[in-house]
């Protein structure tokens, strides 16, 4: 079985998010970055499938992101994935997902795929579109924001279950299909010792735009990202006091008219 | 000269750190409180490769070397020094003495278990009468046939009775006082072995630290590292990886004082302003900012020499000096920066300010540090200037 799991590079949950002077992008100076949190959760579940499916099931990395993206890239491998491609061009400078799905579309083909794991959303932009623009342009089901996984015994269908208002969704899927992975679905294991010496020696496959045979990213975009602003710093709070509750409503109906200007 | 970590050592950085903010830190919570021995952690370890940093594939371990081993105990020590203090005492000494010293028979049947933790190894030199003084140990240690006879004790072993194996020195020539001490891999299921009194410590109360008591011990003579009368050879290589095992892992208590400290004072109001706004709370944040740098700038020199095989004595003596010390003023001043609730055992900086104390003392106290660095300068000096 042919499993992608998709990943991407981006600052550590932790780290502080300043927005560069330009407002073209963050400061990354001084700024961790690591797998993206919910592509992990990808990577686990793709490696489980490999070991329950065992054979010659392959796991394979397929990484969108500048030359920094092999150290995220490598702890995938690390942590037991087979081998990896990495798109890596200059001329693929933001992250707009229709370009981003493109040339994972174009990469996944060439490698070939019975299914793909990826997070349910970045967690540097949050844009959540990259696995439903892929699915379409690959014309597979997409099941997103899956808690778990199971594929069936012939293996060619799979039982998810979506967390959803109030309740699980229990979801049937044919192969091939992309899955985008919640938290909780699994538990990502580290990167151990021997993994990392392992992955020392896995291949990543580097290729540029022209290796895909994309001319330029650039005709794909359609959306473009204008500036970057900081969060607004949040107003002064105010609280009114004292026990009388009538007198207290009235007060404060007189500052959301007059001071606030809300009413 | 090369400050930048690679790739890889960033890597084994990041999994001992997930590790031990994840999986270590709320075990450390608890069995530092009871003093349980975390025994699942260590199968853990195991598993991830960091019980056999320096041990060969061929034996079953992952062969990463001394620099990545401080990488692995900076972020143990941050978070549990007791368990940091095994997973040195296991790799520096235990697993190097077997590697460097052991016949291939000994290799073959103690690395592959030390390596993936199915077995922890204990170092033990001290005994009553013999502390700093290592040539006066006594332990008998007398050749029977093809056994040798082990009688007498050894007190303050780490972590002696929950391992498989203890490294032992013994005496087996009482008229040669350095050269007549040997080293022995004694198997805790050896007949004559037993676990005496558990100290009641001031600090490191996940770490178990006890005496061992040898009564008509039969040990096979084929567990003899190197030969008769090597032991103090073999002690004193050792020492170097030992002392830059607990040196990496005090960089890690102060590391922790320090974060401790800036979160807690950053938080803390008094006199209508953050405690972190008093200039006497920066000035201390400097400094042990300044000395964390400084003592890992050393740990990282010294292992990266013990990699390169060149005898570091002098370097690694130097980065457990300051290392200790700079993680005693880092607990002592992250401590005084919590004020009251400091001195309680509701915060982190209690137990870093007991766990950093043990640190000047084992593997050669304070003193002795300064007396190996002293010598090698003054004979650095001898060798330049010789005297008239
Ligand atoms: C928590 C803990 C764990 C330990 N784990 C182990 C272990 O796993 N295995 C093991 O073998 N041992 C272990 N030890 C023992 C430790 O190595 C000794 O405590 C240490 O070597 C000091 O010896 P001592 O306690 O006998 O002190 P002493 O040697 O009696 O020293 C007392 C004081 O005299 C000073 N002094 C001694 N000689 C000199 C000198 N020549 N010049 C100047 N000052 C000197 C010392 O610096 C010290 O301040 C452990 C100790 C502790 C506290
Ligand atoms: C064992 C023990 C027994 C105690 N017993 C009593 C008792 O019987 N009765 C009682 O009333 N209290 C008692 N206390 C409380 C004790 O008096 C306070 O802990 C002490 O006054 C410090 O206050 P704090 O803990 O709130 O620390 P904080 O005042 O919050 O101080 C935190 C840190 O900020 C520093 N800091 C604060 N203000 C300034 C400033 N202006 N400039 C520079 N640095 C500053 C402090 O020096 C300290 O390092 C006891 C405390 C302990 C530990």
């Amino acid at each position: 079985m042919k499993i992608i799991t998709l990943l991407k590079r981006a600052p550590d949950t932790e780290a502080r998010i300043l927005i560069n002077r330009e407002g073209t992008g963050i400061q990354e100076e001084g700024v961790k970055f690591v797998i993206s949190t919910y592509d992990e959760y990808a990577v686990e579940e793709g490696l489980r499938l490999k070991e329950k499916m065992g054979g010659d099931s392959k796991v394979t990395v397929v990484c969108v992101g500048p030359e920094e993206a092999t150290e995220m890239i490598r702890t995938a491998l690390a942590m037991g994935a087979d081998d990896a491609v990495h798109i890596c061009d200059p001329a693929i400078k933001e992250s707009e997902p229709f370009i981003t799905a493109a040339v994972l579309a174009k990469a996944i083909k060439d490698n070939g795929f019975d299914i793909i794991f990826c997070g349910k959303q970045a967690i540097d932009d949050d844009m959540a579109q990259v696995q439903s623009i892929l699915a379409e342009m690959l014309d597979i089901p997409q099941v997103n924001v899956a808690t778990s996984f199971e594929i069936s015994e012939s293996g060619d269908k799979a039982v998810l279950r979506r967390r959803i208002e109030g309740g699980d969704e229990k979801v049937e899927t044919q192969l091939p299909v992309i899955i985008s992975c919640e938290k909780g679905l699994n538990e990502p294991r580290y990167a151990s010792l021997p993994g990392i010496m392992k992955a020392k020696k896995k291949e990543i496959r580097t290729k540029a735009l022209a290796d895909l045979g994309m001319a330029d990213a650039q005709g794909e975009i359609r959306s473009k990202i204008l500036k970057w602003l900081p969060i607004p710093k949040g107003g002064e709070c105010k609280v009114v006091e004292g026990e009388d509750v009538p007198t207290a409503v009235k007060e404060l109906v007189r500052l959301l008219r007059e001071e606030a200007k809300a009413l | 000269m090369q400050f930048e970590l690679t790739e890889e050592e960033r890597m084994i950085q990041k999994t001992a750190r997930d590790f031990a903010n994840k999986d270590l830190a709320p075990v450390a919570a608890e069995s530092n409180k009871t003093g349980e021995f975390p025994e699942a952690i260590f199968k853990k370890l195991g598993e991830l490769g960091f019980m056999g940093m320096t041990v060969p594939e061929e034996y079953g371990g992952v062969n990463l070397g001394t620099f990545c081993l401080v990488l692995a105990l900076e972020e143990l020590g941050r978070v549990c020094a007791s368990t940091a203090v095994a997973v040195s005492v296991h790799n520096s000494l235990v697993n190097w003495v077997i590697l460097k010293h052991g016949s291939e028979e000994l290799r073959k049947r103690y690395l592959p278990d030390l390596a993936t933790a199915e077995i922890i190894g204990a170092y033990a030199v001290t005994e009553p009468e013999a502390g700093s003084d290592v040539a006066a140990l006594r332990l008998s240690s007398v050749r029977d046939g093809d056994e040798y006879r082990l009688d007498g004790t050894k007190i303050f072993i780490s972590t002696g009775d929950k391992a498989g194996i203890n490294i032992v020195f013994g005496r087996t020539d009482p008229k040669d006082r350095k050269g007549g001490i040997s080293a022995f891999v004694v198997e805790n299921a050896f007949p004559g072995f037993s676990i005496g009194k558990t100290e009641e410590k001031m600090g490191l109360t996940a770490s178990t630290t006890v005496e061992l008591v040898f009564e008509d011990c039969r040990v096979p003579a084929g567990n003899i590292l190197g030969g008769e009368g090597d032991g103090m050879r073999i002690a004193l290589g050792a020492l170097d990886g030992g002392r830059i095992g607990i040196a990496a892992l005090s960089v890690g208590i102060a590391q922790a004082a320090l974060d401790e400290a800036v979160l807690f004072a950053r938080e803390r109001e008094q006199f209508g302003t953050r405690i972190i706004d008093f200039q006497s709370t920066q000035w201390k944040i400097a400094e042990m900012a300044m000395q964390i740098e400084a003592a890992r700038l050393l740990v990282y020199r010294a292992a990266k020499l013990r990699d390169a095989s060149t005898p570091c004595p002098k370097e690694a003596a130097m980065a457990k000096l300051l290392a200790t010390r700079v993680a005693n003023q880092a607990a002592f001043d992250a401590l005084q920066i919590h004020g009251g609730v400091g001195y309680t055992k509701e915060f982190l900086v209690e137990r870093l300010f007991r766990d950093a104390r043990a640190g000047e003392i084992y593997e050669g106290t304070s003193e002795i540090q300064r007396l190996v660095i002293s010598r090698r300068v003054i004979e650095e000096y001898e060798r330049m200037f010789p005297t008239e």
